[in-house]
């Protein structure tokens, strides 16, 4: 019998108890968006937590059955908002698999820098909620002052801050700025000291350690049959990375490791995001030192038909803005050149394993899109670990499960 | 060995086709059998497909209406050659699996033909299947027999009509949903 299960039985036994119901959200401040949990409670203690999702569906699978490839890109946005670069990659490696087409390298070198960027990002405001909902007020402050630093480095690279479509099918919009650059190597210079403030100010914080030490036990076995991904899986102690299992884009060229916990608890969780941050920032220098000069979009690659802006300055060593003229074919009604059948593509984003899954029949639409998305099924988890814990920590995990609303719902 | 051959020899007859596309893939298995066929899967020592990433529901409504009339335009050439094939089903339904420790993946895909819309559910074996497969109740309308708790979840109880069905159309049929509140109501 697991612990929850005795919390259970225990207040069940109890002659004074009393069950009641309550519906915790959709407006509540800590459920990280428009989720809303029925719980059933005997005094502290959760009998059960049925989630409630919906709030957001905006039909984007169906939406994107009417639309061009390249249309559907701002939608997926608007998925997990906090990385939507990230997304953006995901989508424009599934198309390409569906195209038959590669990015070239310089491209490839810098999205993965980029997406490495969005995961700091989305990390950073994990951070930052986590601790605001655990009780570490300050850790939110600090946390958003080192990721307003990368939302200006998203403006000065393309324009946008929180939702830039900076990917493209077959590789990116533009080239990076010398600028840009300077900006984020003097970021990443000085971010490992930031991460060592954050530290400081919750490993010696009594309240944060007695939260999430022992709280929210996933099993490891039961991690996998609940079909976690991304740090939640890895802290049960699962080795799986889809960087480093079935890597694309840049990743087999760097060099960097993932992080393991051990006990599966909630501060297992967040010791695992803790040293991602590390990785990350060693798969960013990585990219910064390698990055080859070249093209920055496949000659082959679609793209909506659009006037281009006159050429930018670049960096040295690159050849300057590719063919891209050349490259903007119509593929709307081409039957030729989408292959036909099923292709399904999954990268690591932030929150866990992000996958496409297209039906083609040959269009320049996709037939069927599915989107697979990691917080809906961490939602969907969420009722089997929360059962038997006590209403206070039903907080603790949904901070630790890391979970977006926008990309639940879809 | 390839994963294709390990497959065919760990499902046996159950096996109906076994395609490739893009590196990866699908195989066909009968929707009577699908309980069975993703066990072995788990359990055989050469495949271990451990993990479920994600159950899918596909509507081909619009796809064998196009195939049917390509097929028309080919009849028309030789007219003796005409053979009544059976309607091909209309819903499939395709289950990702991922090996945790050979991180390979295989898709399994059943069929579900429009006047037998019942599937086994398989959060038996899996408790990941259990949020898809209220999904594709909610949006396909597809029934999954041994659920726990088979619920619409991302559109409202009441909803009625599917709308990831492709003879669902894209604005809607205008359903609106009124809130009424305690107060209108003593109005």
């Amino acid at each position: 019998m697991s612990r929850n299960e005795e919390r259970i039985a225990d207040v069940s036994g109890d002659a004074l108890s009393e069950v009641f119901e309550v519906q915790m959200g959709p407006q509540h401040p800590a459920t990280h968006g428009v989720l809303k949990l029925n719980l059933v409670l005997d005094g502290e203690t959760v009998l059960s937590c049925k989630p409630d999702v919906g709030y957001l569906h905006r039909g984007i699978e169906k939406l994107s059955e009417n639309l061009t490839y390249s249309q559907s890109m701002p939608l997926t946005d608007r998925l997990d908002y906090m990385s939507a670069i990230a997304n953006n990659t995901g989508y424009c490696l599934a198309v390409e698999t569906l195209l038959g087409i590669e990015a070239p390298l310089r491209a490839k070198y810098l999205r993965t820098m980029i997406c490495e960027m969005s995961r700091i990002a989305s990390h950073l405001l994990w951070i930052a909620t986590h601790a605001l909902d655990i009780g570490a007020m300050t850790v939110f402050l600090y946390a958003f002052r080192e990721r307003e630093l990368i939302l200006e480095m998203f403006e000065e690279l393309c324009g946008a801050r929180l939702t830039p479509s900076y990917p493209r099918i077959g590789g990116v919009r533009q080239d990076v700025t010398r600028e840009f650059m300077d900006r984020l190597e003097k970021f990443i210079a000085e971010f490992p000291s930031r991460l060592e403030e954050y530290e400081t100010l919750i490993d010696t914080n009594r309240i944060w350690l007695k939260r999430t030490k022992g709280i929210g036990i996933i099993p490891a076995e039961q991690a996998i049959g609940l079909g976690l991904t991304g740090a939640s899986l890895r802290g049960s102690g699962v080795d799986y990375d889809i960087r480093k299992h079935r890597p694309y884009d840049a990743y087999p060229y760097v060099d960097f490791e993932v992080p393991i916990g051990i006990s599966g608890d909630v501060y297992d969780r967040y010791r695992c995001r803790m040293e991602e941050f590390r990785q990350s920032v060693r798969i960013i220098r990585q990219c910064m030192e390698q990055l080859p000069p070249g093209p920055i979009i496949a000659d082959d690659a679609p793209d909506l038909v659009m006037e281009l802006k006159p050429p930018r300055k670049v960096m040295a060593g690159s050849t300057g803005p590719s063919p891209l003229k050349t490259a903007l074919i119509r593929l709307v009604e081409d039957r030729q050149a989408y292959m036909e059948g099923d292709v399904y593509v999954s990268t690591e984003v932030p929150k866990g394993e992000l996958g496409f899954y297209f039906v083609s029949d040959g269009r320049g639409m996709p037939y069927r899109m599915h989107i697979r998305s990691p917080s809906y099924i961490h939602i969907g988890a969420l009722g089997v670990i929360c059962e038997g814990e006590l209403v206070a920590d039903i907080i603790a995990n949904i901070g630790s499960l890391d979970v977006v609303l926008g990309e639940c719902d879809r | 060995m390839n994963l294709e051959r390990r497959v065919r020899i760990c499902l046996e007859s159950n096996a109906l086709s076994v395609e490739e596309t893009a590196g990866d893939i699908t195989v066909t298995v009968p929707a009577g059998r699908l309980v069975d066929s993703l066990m072995a899967l788990k359990e055989h020592p050469d495949l271990k497909f451990d993990f479920l990433s994600d159950v899918i529901g596909i509507d081909n409504l619009d796809l064998f209406r196009k195939k049917k009339g390509k097929g028309k335009a080919a009849e028309e050439e030789p007219p003796e050659k005409k053979v009544k094939a059976p309607p091909p089903p209309r819903f499939e339904i395709v289950y990702l699996l991922l090996s945790l420790e050979s991180s390979e993946r295989l898709r399994v895909k059943i069929q579900v033909p429009e006047n037998d819309m019942t599937v086994d559910s398989v959060t038996s074996i899996w408790r990941a299947a259990s949020w898809p497969e209220r999904e594709i109740y909610d949006l396909f309308g597809i029934n999954f027999l041994g659920h726990p708790d088979l619920k619409r979840l991302l559109m409202w109880d009441g909803f009625k009509g599917h709308p990831l069905r492709k003879d669902y159309p894209l604005e809607g049929k205008g359903e609106t949903r009124r809130l009424v509140y305690e107060q209108e109501k003593i109005r």
